[in-house]
Order: structure tokens, then sequence, then C-alpha cells
């Protein structure tokens, strides 16, 4: 099991679309083995913020980020730091499942091992989706047809499968980014279980519309706004899940999760 | 209100009177009698026939409609009656061509044909052969046999060149460099196949002396001509691999190279193989750079890096404008009918092998 010690701390965090700032000046702490939520309107950076937490941020061309994001007092967007090495370390879940639908299933749980070069033996890597499929809870549905293609399945169990493939690789962070809005609500609360299970492993951080699962599934919440079309996105407050629903200290927040807000 | 009340519709709000579903046969019966009269009036002729029983039928159908069914449908039934009649028309050359390839190349066409060369086959044979004194000899296998080595190596060239630059347009290409290159193919499509094999014949003159020809200049020659077919084919079936499956090969921590070769490659690999068969097919015909590349023989040539090769392009227009006897062309025409088919036969069937190809890689279950 790896060692909680994944603390993430964001300091001054700005991020650019070419010339467009998406998000501004963002400061936060995410604590080892904890669930952090972040809710806020549509279009307020939430997804940029999350992929910059990991250097997903960059895929796209002209994207850029001013600040620090360090994992364990190391800056990510260090001079010498490998994108790639981070990545392994800090996984993420999509909003669409994605699995490769040129593999099966089997083969998409060890996809981020076998497409890295890495040379496993049978036994090994048998354990390995085994296990990375039980701990998403997938494994009862599928164990018996693993060399399908994985696009056969439904699409929670999709979504579960990406959750396999990204904890096969075993990373101390995992980044969810609106992981069920794709999802019948089964099989969301079959996802929501999960993180509780997968946070006894992982800092998790999830991005959710959807205010009960964010309250049913976080430790802490984050709250974003944006003030208007083509304005930065922000973070207003960031508080213990419990007091950002009942009590919080801004009042946006309170219009926002109490319903009275766009 | 009682449960009753389905409003009683008024009837006939939604139905309305059509004409009988046998109508347009038997219009298009009635029409063809009308345009065999008209045309017998200016003289029977084929295409005359055709556009007079076609007007007529175009005709009656729309004001039947436009009286018994209304405007809109009378619209219906023209527009419907001009798109088959266009069907047709494009089917026209379509059809003509294979008809006289297969009835003009038949009769040479065969084992006999596709296993000998034309080595030492005179105008004497020939002209024996159409006076019925000895067998028709003489086939294509040289040729047949050049056009598959200097395709397989015009392949081997251009397949390498055309998929990298087509990785790197989609996953690499930014700014100056990627337009220019797109620019480059775009106008590499636009060459004239006879500028392709003056190149190629240019280049090899330089090379390794004038006039020299060889089957690997003609391949030379032919993968320009099918490079940027390859990079444009190419390049689009990797622009249509999702996004969102780089991401999650990044978000695994996967480098990029091995996310093209591992993620995106094998999920377009079926588009780009039967691109790849259909530019094979695109320039297995190419007659005019052959010709001034790899020449022409009567002999079966097997190393495309040393001497003339001939090719069935090549083979087609020699015997069809240079007959072996001057004063008995038949034999020669129909040997170059029969090398014709065998062309058509091969690009058709390369082109089956690409829908094959296409299938047999798809992604499985894929919704
Ligand atoms: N790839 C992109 N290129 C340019 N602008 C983008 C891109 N993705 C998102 N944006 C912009 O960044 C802002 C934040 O978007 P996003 O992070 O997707 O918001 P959220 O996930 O909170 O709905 C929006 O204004 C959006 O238009
Ligand atoms: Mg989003």
């Amino acid at each position: 099991m790896p060692a909680h010690a994944n603390r993430i701390d964001v300091g001054d965090l700005n991020v650019y679309y070419g010339s467009f700032k998406a998000v501004e000046d963002v400061s936060m702490v995410i604590e080892p083995g904890s669930v952090t939520a972040f809710i806020g309107p549509s279009g307020c950076g939430k997804s940029t913020f999350i992929r910059t937490l990991n250097r997903m941020h960059e895929v796209v061309p002209g994207a850029r980020v001013e600040g620090k994001v360090l994992l364990d007092g190391e800056d990510l967007y260090g001079a010498d730091v490998d994108p790639v090495v981070v990545r392994r370390q800090i996984g993420m879940v999509f909003q669409r499942p994605n699995p490769f639908p040129t593999m099966s299933i089997r083969d998409n749980v060890l996809a981020g091992i076998k497409l890295n070069g890495a040379r496993i033996r049978r036994s090994e890597s048998d354990e390995i989706v085994e296990q990375s499929l039980r701990g998403a809870n997938l494994w009862t549905e599928v164990k018996d047809r693993l060399d399908k293609p994985g696009s056969g399945l439904s699409g929670g169990q999709q979504q579960r499968l990406c959750i396999a493939r990204a904890i096969a690789v075993q990373p101390d962070v995992l980044l969810m980014d609106e992981p069920c809005s794709a999802l019948d609500p089964i099989s969301t609360l079959a996802i929501e279980d999960l993180i509780s299970e997968l946070k006894k492993n992982y800092t998790i951080v999830i991005v959710t519309h959807n205010m009960q699962q964010a309250s049913r599934v976080s430790d802490r919440t984050a709250f974003f706004n944006i003030e208007g079309t083509g304005k930065p996105g922000r973070l207003v407050e960031m508080d213990d899940t419990a007091k950002i629903f009942t009590n919080p200290s801004v009042q946006a927040t309170e219009d926002y999760v109490s319903g009275r807000f766009g | 209100m009682t449960t009753d009340a389905v409003p009683a519709t008024a009837t006939g709000t939604l139905t309305h009177r059509r004409l009988p579903r046998y109508a347009p046969a038997v219009t298009l019966a009635l029409s063809a009698a009308v345009g065999a009269g008209l045309s017998a009036a200016v003289g029977f002729s084929v295409p005359a026939f055709v556009v007079g029983a076609l007007l007529a039928y175009m005709a009656t159908i729309t004001i039947a409609a436009g009286v018994v069914e209304g405007r809109r449908k009378a619209v219906d039934r023209l527009v419907t009656s001009l798109v088959y009649a266009a069907f047709g028309i494009a089917l026209v050359p379509l059809t003509s061509v294979v008809w006289s390839v297969l009835a003009n190349g038949l009769p040479r066409f065969g084992a006999e044909f596709l296993t000998t060369s034309l080595r030492n086959v005179t105008g004497l044979h020939d002209q024996q052969a159409a006076e019925g004194l000895a067998p028709y000899i003489g086939g294509a296998y040289h040729a047949v046999l050049g056009t598959f080595l200097i395709t397989a190596l015009a392949t081997l060239i251009s397949v390498p060149v055309g998929l990298l630059a087509s990785i790197y347009l989609v996953e690499y290409g930014r700014g100056r460099l990627a337009r220019a290159i797109t620019f480059f193919v775009d106008v590499m499509t636009g060459i004239p196949s006879i500028v392709a094999g003056l190149f190629a014949a240019a280049l090899f003159g330089v090379l390794f002396g004038v006039g020299t020809r060889n089957g690997f200049a003609g391949a030379v020659a032919l993968s320009v001509l099918m490079i940027p077919v390859v990079v444009r084919s190419s390049e689009e079936m990797l622009r249509i691999v999702p996004n969102e499956l780089r991401e999650a090969a990044y978000a695994l921590g996967i480098p990029k190279w091995r996310a093209v070769v591992r993620v995106v490659l094998p999920t377009a690999i079926s588009g780009i193989a039967s691109g790849i068969t259909l530019a094979i097919a695109r320039v297995v015909g190419e007659t005019a750079p052959l010709i001034v590349t790899a020449g022409f023989t009567s002999s079966i040539n097997n190393n495309p890096f040393a001497d003339w090769m001939m090719s069935l392009p090549a083979y087609v227009y020699s015997q069809a404008m240079r007959p072996l006897s001057g004063s008995t062309p038949e034999p020669s025409l129909d040997r170059a009918w029969a090398a014709a088919l065998t062309l058509v036969i091969i690009v058709m069937a390369l082109n089956l092998v690409a829908r094959l190809v296409a299938r047999l890689f798809a992604p499985k279950n894929s919704r």
C-alpha cells in the first residue's frame, strides 16, 4: 500500500489557454488520503484546474500554467520534471468512459504497464488484472470475459474499467473529472461506493456537478466561481464539506449550494 | 368529459388521395411506348428513345401527381425520377467500360496468356495465326510480373514515407513546417503523372547516366504519385481517432510516441490499410510515368534494378499502338484488350481487398 504522504500544495496558480486566462490565482492544500470535491458552475475552470494537477493541461496546444503545484514539496512544474513520470503518480479518470477500443478488458487494465514497454510474467499480470478489477468493483461482472473488448461493456462498467486501468499503475493520487456525469443513478452509486473504498489507499480529487454526491463522498469541498463569460474562474472558498454545505463563509457559496444560483 | 371522449378526429386531415401503387410502373411502360414513337419520328436511335421516354415519364407522373396528390407530392415525384435518371446516367460509362473490356478481352484471356511472355513472338506468328495456320501465341506474363514488382517497390517506398508524414502532421506538426508539408502534399496530389515520370527519369539520368531505365525508376515515379494519396488518406484516418484515447493514454503515464504507436495507430489501422490499398489501385494502371522510366520489353525481367521492364499499362499501349504485325494488327489488339482486362481485374481485386482489410482490422464491437 502506498504510504499516505501525497500532500498537494497549489500556490498562486494561473492557467491559460493561449492568451485566455481560464483560472486565476488558485491556492489550496489537498491533504493526503482525503477526498476533495470541486464544485461550481459550468465553465468556471474545474476541469482546467484539475488537469493542471497531473500536467494533463499542457496536452492542449498553446496551454500553459503559471505558479506552483507541489507534490510532497516537489514542484510538478519544475524544470527537470518529466510530465510522463508525474502522470504515473497522479492518475486520472475522465468524464466520458474511454476504454481503448482495440483492446480486450484484460489489456485495457494492463495498458498502463504494457504500453510502457514493461515485460511482466503471466502470473503477475493475472494478479494485477484481478486486483485492479476488484479494486474497481468490476471483477465479478467481467471475470468470465476478460478477453472480450472493453467497448462491449455498459457505460457504468466502462467507467469502472477506466478506474481499474488507472489504479493498475498504482498511482498515489487519483483525479476524477465528473466521473459519473455520463452514467445512470445505479452506476453512479456503484462509483461513489468505490470512491469511499479507494480513499483508503489513494488521495482523491473529484469534480462533480452533483451537490449530493459532493456531500456524500468528500471530506473537503472547494467552490469555484466565475464572474462572467470571458473572465477567469477563481477559487471562492475551500473548507470541510460539512461546513460548506451547512454554513459556508461566503455568500456566493451559500447561494450556489442551496440552488439559488444559475 | 368521459373516458370515451377521445376526440373524433376529422377524418381526412391526415390521409390524402394517392396515386395507386402501380402508377409509376404503368406510366413508365406507356412512356416507353411514347418514347419509341417520338424517336421513330426523328429516325430511331437508342439515346433518342431513352430521352423521349424519360421526358414523357416525368411530364406524365408530375402532372398526374399534381392533379391527384397535390403540389408537394408532385415535386417529390419529379425529383425522384430525376435522381433515378441521374443514377442511370452515371452507370452508363461504368457498365459500358466493363462490358467492352470483357467482350474484347475474354477471347485471349486465360492461363496461357498469363503465363507466357512475348519473347521471340513476331508479326509472322500473328499473320499465320490470323490465317488459321498456327495457334495464337504470346502473353503478358512479363508485364504482369513487371507491374507486380514495380507496384510492390512503389508501395514499399510510399507507405513508410506517407504514413510517417501523416503521423507527423496529425500528432506532432504545429505551425509553419506542418503547413508547408500540407501545402506541398496538396500540390503533389495535383501533379500530372507524366511529370512525375519525367522527374524520375531525369533523377535516374543524373544519378546513373542519361537514358537509365529500369523497374526501380518506375517505382520511384509511381511513389511520387502515391505518397500524397497515402498521406492524405492516413491523415484523415488518424484525425478521426478520438482525442480522448490519446488523453487516456497520457494520463496513464504513457509517453507520446508509445501512445501513437500502441493506441492511435491500432485504432486507425483499418482505415489506413484500406486507404493504402486504394492508393495502390490508383497507381497500378499508370501508363505515362512507366513508359518514360521503365520502358518496354518483350522478355521476362525479374530484376527491377537493371534493364527495361514491361508493365501491364505499357503492354496495352504498345500492343494497341504498335502491333507486332502492321498488316494484321488484330491479334495484337486482342492482346491489348486481354491485358486491359487483367488490369481491371487487379484493380477490382484491390478494391475488394481494401474492404476486406477494413473489416478485418476494425476494432471489434466498437460502438
Ligand atoms: N481546450 C480549450 N481551449 C480553449 N479554452 C478552453 C479549453 N477548454 C476549456 N476552455 C475554456 O476554459 C474555461 C473553463 O472551462 P472548463 O475547465 O472546461 O470548465 P468546467 O469544467 O468548470 O465546466 C471555459 O471558458 C472554457 O471555454
Ligand atoms: Mg468540466
